[in-house]
């Protein structure tokens, strides 16, 4: 039984604290099709589907299914119109198994007993589109892609016409991706409707029907991704041509920087994270590592820096074993870090602007005087630091929460760079940014190689790796699955393969 | 000896129930991932309304449901303030234990000293009474000491095996997760922590009514605390909660037991919160990851935020 | 129908703060009011001799003066652990402890020394004593992950007894007739009061050199800054290099100290021997936490909010004395002005906005 045959959403409005997020959209799908909506980061998409999904009220339009004007006010409501969202990050509890993650929200989970007894049902739906899920196992165990299973089950089995997918393949491998091709194939042939929201031209290209364009909250483009080219589709998104070769000069490597040996992590399960991992990064070199996030990245950049204890192995800073030193020693040592997820580890977010610019160097002579902070000097460097790396911010005044992403990260890096660190250890520096503050960053890391530092770049945006390293590595469940020249275009194809875990250098 | 024995446990019993029923009530309130330290108000605020209304009633049931409704009424302060206003449930959890402390002693005030005519009679479950020792230690029990193992299996049953109980605890690990899935997050809490202030009521009912009948300030004893204690030392787990709290109806009774020996009372007095202290540290030798918290425990909700 | 919609607000000017905190108190007196009401006191009235009691007459302000010295002294030291967001709800054992080690210094010694070396030597043995009480409960959260809430109430209450079997025990002296307490201290050993009042200046003035010390270690120095960063966000913290350890030390021994600063104070300056905790103690500990919050974890304010509870402590013990009140009334007009004090954070921090609905919805 069909809920949706057509949908459309008319004049949808949206902002919040008075920036508009969506302004006057219109956008329409129907059965046996998959739409995707594209659009870089901050452009809007996300929101427009949360208002689809019930998590936002617009602030005008309406939304009409099969030509009638409905109201969606909740998730509720929206799952009983038969509409079904995967979000980015996974609505999954993590410390609850895949059964219990199901029947939370299934429509005919009982009120006794209830994983025992839709059990049975939840597998054999599962088998109806080629998936195997262990469902008493615990959703932390599971792989990105397994999530993103549950995600789709948990969607389908509440009678889902309509699935929307927000940013499906920026967590899984190569390989999984074309798994999920294959099931949105699938549910497109037995008559769902699809939307796939990315930034990605060519996934649009290969799995969606039509595409609508966003930039900036507003349409820019409707068309058939039939005789679209790629080109103009990129050029409908940004709005002008991309530049995304950015220009990386021949420079030999110098000394060596870092050198690891054989180092073992755990990570915060208590399971081993990172498993006998070597490398070294030289001078005038960025080094990347490659992977699928959840694979050690975090452990390993967070264990090389001193926040996390080295189980076995070493860690060497030019010449000086910096293993489990505490983090301050390790920092004036010449490493330096920008953090992922900027907000949760990078800031303070209620102090001001100019105390978040020392937080890792405030106990650096430069800023104090015995016990107290010279906050005159610390000013001085601020506003330098706010000058230097274009912070857009109306003053040193201001609580830090109040900027942007992409101004906060701006500070960061600034912040790390400007004592000029032998070593700058970045992770996902550019995620979640726009393509202007994206372009700034990897120019910043460039210009940081050619002055002479070494950069261990950890990121899941292989074009970004690409561009940037001189080398790279593919870390697969903890484990360096190799390491290779970035100019190597023979074994670069590999790397699908390789951060899969089914192919080893 | 044996009827030393025998009465010790039989007392150990009796300690343990306020314990389970106040944990058992925490338990499920910090599933859902409020923090709720005003347990020790509302135990008082309950033991002094169940005094009042079985005093001038004469039934002690009725002492009872009003102390379970009181003690739901007046938590819902401290959901209004966690749940809708987003505070600090630290500090709203003692503003609660703050007002019924005081409310206690204010409604209370009047009753110090009085003995109670009427108690909740203890009741004995017919055949497994005549059982030796056993029959004696769990089967000729107030009311009170079946309602708390009773409950305390319930609760466990409701989190683990109904599918409220699964939305209760996503509630707790991850909220907007919940609220995908059609889940009303302000509602499970706010009911959880009305659940959480019965729990704690019915604990002080069985203090003033059964345990001592009488009132007297200050007769929770820090009990509110060692429940929110005894949370942790659970897992957050009311099945649990039974074996925890009657191990510190033990040390309670313990007190009494070294007494004769010649041990200075104020010291014996300090053993419960003690004990306290050193099984929190011996949880915290072991391995701290198995403290498996809700993850968004005492973390304020907000709908609809970016 | 009216629907409320509520929204971030980016900024709030310090008036805009004050007027909304000041609100949230009035507010808050109207809610006792009715509480008063249906226990069947007449409102007005109570209020009223609350405030006439505290503020209305000489008497009553010296008398909120001398409560006001241990509320600002431990109110102080509290907005500091509870910057770091380390909930230290043991200021009632810290202060018993420092009671106990300023007792002990001053029994022991006093008849010996020159009062301008027992004094001293009596606040150092008073910092001290509240200060290793202090500690324990931030080695236990440290090491052990021991929530801090639970292992400071814990020690309230074990800190009392161990006061309670001293002087029934060991310390009892011997002019007290059997009855449990101390000797009164030697005359070196008891502080000065101003004339005609209970106001022991020495610890009124060392309370307020605290807390402009502390408000200027909080925004200047370099500890100051790892507390706020920790506060504001622990994982930045731990980014930055901050030592966990020794940062949550540190502000357990200075928050645990100032409470033994005010035990000594009461016992050397009001009371003159140690007696029952609840006399060297009408819960001060407690009432210090919501004079921190009211201060909102600004040291130098505590002077000011330490000053309006320490009011309402003083106006408490008068209405209790002419309505016949039990002494946790007090508690209630505490608790309740929290409440309101946490509601009125609520609109510091978001933007209510009514409008009415056009759609016909339920």
């Amino acid at each position: 039984m069909k809920k949706i045959d057509t949908l459309e959403m008319r004049d949808i409005s949206k902002s919040f604290q008075g920036v508009p997020a969506n302004q006057g959209i219109h956008l329409q799908v129907k059965s046996g099709e998959i739409l995707g909506l594209l659009g870089e980061n901050g452009a809007g998409k996300t929101t427009l589907m949360n208002i689809l999904y019930g998590l936002y009220q617009p602030d005008g339009g309406e939304i009409l299914i099969n030509g009638k004007s409905v109201k969606i006010d909740s998730p509720t409501s929206s799952i009983a119109h038969g509409i079904g969202m995967v979000h980015q990050h996974f609505m999954l509890v993590q410390n609850h198994s895949v059964i219990e993650n199901i029947a939370l929200g299934y429509k005919n989970t009982p009120f006794f007993f209830p994983k025992i007894r839709i059990r049975d049902q939840v597998v054999a739906f599962a088998e109806k589109f080629n998936f195997t899920i262990d469902p008493a196992k615990k959703v932390w165990q599971l792989s990105a892609g397994e999530q993103q299973r549950v995600e789709i089950i948990k969607a389908l089995l509440n009678g889902a016409d309509l699935l929307i997918l927000d940013e499906p393949t920026s967590v899984l491998t190569p390989q999984e991706i074309e798994e999920l091709f294959r099931i949105l194939k699938d549910m497109k042939a037995q008559g769902h409707m699809v939307i796939l929201i990315s930034h990605k031209l060519d996934e649009i290209m290969d799995v969606c029907d039509r595409v609508t364009v966003l930039q900036k909250g507003k349409i820019v483009g409707n068309a058939d991704t039939k005789g679209m080219d790629k080109q103009s589709l990129a050029r409908m998104m940004i709005g002008r041509d991309v530049l995304f070769n950015v220009h990386r000069e021949k420079i030999t490597a110098g000394e060596k920087v870092l050198c690891v040996q054989h180092l073992h992590v755990l990570g915060d399960k208590g399971l081993p994270c990172v498993k006998d991992v070597s490398f070294d990064i030289h001078r005038n070199e960025i080094f990347g590592v490659a992977g699928v996030s959840g694979n050690g990245q975090r452990e390993l950049a967070e264990a090389i820096t001193g926040i996390r204890q080295v189980t076995s192995g070493k860690v060497f800073s030019q010449g000086m074993d910096i293993t489990n030193m505490c983090p301050r020693r390790i920092y004036d040592s010449g490493v330096s870090h920008v953090p992922e997820e900027r907000i949760k580890f990078g800031i303070a977010p209620g102090l001001y602007l100019y105390d978040n610019a020392i937080l890792k160097q405030h106990h650096l002579k430069k800023f104090s005087r015995n016990m107290f902070l010279e906050y005159d000097r610390i000013k001085q460097h601020t506003s330098a630091l706010v000058d230097d790396y274009r912070v857009a911010t109306p003053s040193i005044d201001v609580e830090i929460k109040n900027l942007s992403g992409g101004n906060i990260q701006k500070l960061i890096l600034g912040r790390e760079i400007s004592e000029a660190p032998a070593l700058l250890v970045a992770s996902h520096p550019t995620y979640g940014l726009d393509v202007g503050a994206t372009e700034y960053l990897r120019e910043q890391l460039l210009k940081r190689r050619k002055e002479g530092g070494a950069v261990l770049l950890f990121s899941e945006d292989l074009e970004e790796i690409f561009e940037l390293c001189d080398r790279i590595a593919v870390m697969f469940q903890g484990e360096f699955t190799g390491i290779l020249d970035s100019a190597d275009d023979k074994r670069a194809s590999d790397i699908g393969l390789m951060m899969a875990g089914s192919l080893r250098f | 000896m044996d009827d030393v024995i025998i009465s010790v446990l039989q007392r150990t019993m009796v300690a343990g129930t306020p314990l389970l029923l106040g944990t058992v009530g925490e338990v499920i309130c910090e599933r859902s991932g409020i923090l709720n330290l005003g347990v020790e108000g509302v135990m008082s605020l309950g033991a002094v309304v169940a005094f009042i209304v079985t005093y001038t009633t004469g039934n002690p049931w009725l002492g009872l449901m009003a102390a379970i409704g009181v003690g739901m009424v007046i938590s819902l302060l401290h959901a209004f303030a966690s749940v809708t206003l987003q505070a600090n449930q630290v500090v709203s959890g003692l503003a609660l234990t703050m007002i019924g402390l005081g409310l206690s002693g204010m409604l209370g005030k009047a009753y110090v000293g009085k003995p109670l005519a009427v108690k909740m009679n203890d009741v004995a479950i017919p055949f497994l009474c005549d059982i030796p020792v056993v029959g004696a230690v769990f089967f000729r029990q107030t009311p009170f000491f079946y309602m708390a193992v009773l409950l305390a299996l319930v609760a466990w049953f409701f989190l683990e095996r109904t599918r409220l109980g699964i939305k209760v605890r996503a509630t707790g690990e991850h909220p907007r997760a919940a609220e995908t899935q059609g889940v009303n997050v302000t509602l499970i809490r706010y009911f959880c922590v009305m659940i959480g202030g019965g729990f704690s009521a019915m604990a002080g009912a069985h203090l003033s009514t059964s345990y001592s009948k009488s009132w007297i300030e200050g007769m929770t004893a820090g009990r509110g605390w060692i429940v929110i204690a005894l949370t942790i030392f659970a897992l957050w787990n009311p099945g649990k909660a039974i074996g925890g709290a009657f191990l510190f109806g033990g040390i309670f009774v313990l007190q009494y037991l070294l007494q004769p020996l010649g041990i200075s009372p104020n010291f014996l007095a300090m053993l419960p919160y003690g004990a306290t202290l050193l099984i929190l540290i011996l949880i915290g030798l072991g391995d701290k990851r198995k403290l498996s918290a809700p993850a968004q425990l005492g973390e304020p909700y907000k709908r609809g935020n970016r | 129908m009216l629907r409320i919609k509520v929204t971030d607000r980016d900024r709030i000017t310090p008036i805009q703060s004050l007027v909304t905190n000041i609100l949230s108190l009035l507010a808050a007196l109207v809610a006792v009011g009715i509480i008063f009401m249906v226990c069947g006191v007449n409102p007005f009235f109570a209020i009223s001799k609350i405030f006439m009691g505290s503020f209305g007459s000489m008497y009553g302000f010296k008398e909120t003066v001398t409560k006001a010295i241990p509320l600002v002294l431990i109110g102080g030291g509290l907005t500091l652990a509870f910057r770091a967001k380390f909930w230290n709800i043991g200021a009632e054992g810290q202060l018993l402890m420092g009671a106990v080690c300023g007792a002990w210094v001053g029994l022991a010694w006093g008849a010996y020394l020159p009062p301008f070396l027992i004094v001293p030597l009596m606040f150092a043995a008073g910092f001290l004593g509240g200060a290793l009480c202090g500690l324990i409960p931030a080695f236990l959260k440290i090491k052990f992950a021991i929530n801090e809430v639970i292992s400071t109430l814990m020690l309230n209450y074990i800190c009392a007894e161990f006061l309670t079997l001293l002087i029934v025990g060991p310390w009892k002296g011997k002019s007290r007739f059997g009855f449990p307490g101390t000797d009164n201290l030697p005359d070196a050993a008891i502080l000065g009061v101003i004339p005609g009042s209970r106001i022991h200046y020495v610890t009124l003035v060392l309370a307020i050199i605290c807390v402009v010390i502390l408000t200027i270690i909080v925004y200047r120095s370099r500890f100051g800054y790892e507390v706020r960063v920790i506060g504001e966000n622990p994982e930045a913290g731990r980014y930055a290099g901050i030592n966990f350890f020794k940062t949550s030390m540190v502000i357990m021994f200075i928050s645990g100290g100032l409470a033994g600063l005010a035990g000594v104070g009461e016992v050397a300056g009001i009371h003159h021997y140690l007696g029952y905790p609840s006399a060297i103690s009408s819960g001060y500990g407690f009432t210090a936490i919501i004079v921190a919050w009211l201060a909102k974890l600004n040291p130098l304010y505590a002077i000011v909010s330490g000053v309006f509870f320490a009011g309402i402590l003083v106006g408490g013990d008068a209405i209790q004395m002419s309505l016949g009140l039990p002494a946790a009334t007090v508690q209630i007009v505490n608790g309740t002005l929290l409440v309101f004090l946490i509601m009125g954070d609520f609109f510091i921090k978001n933007k209510l906005t009514f409008h009415r609905n056009t759609a016909a919805e339920c």
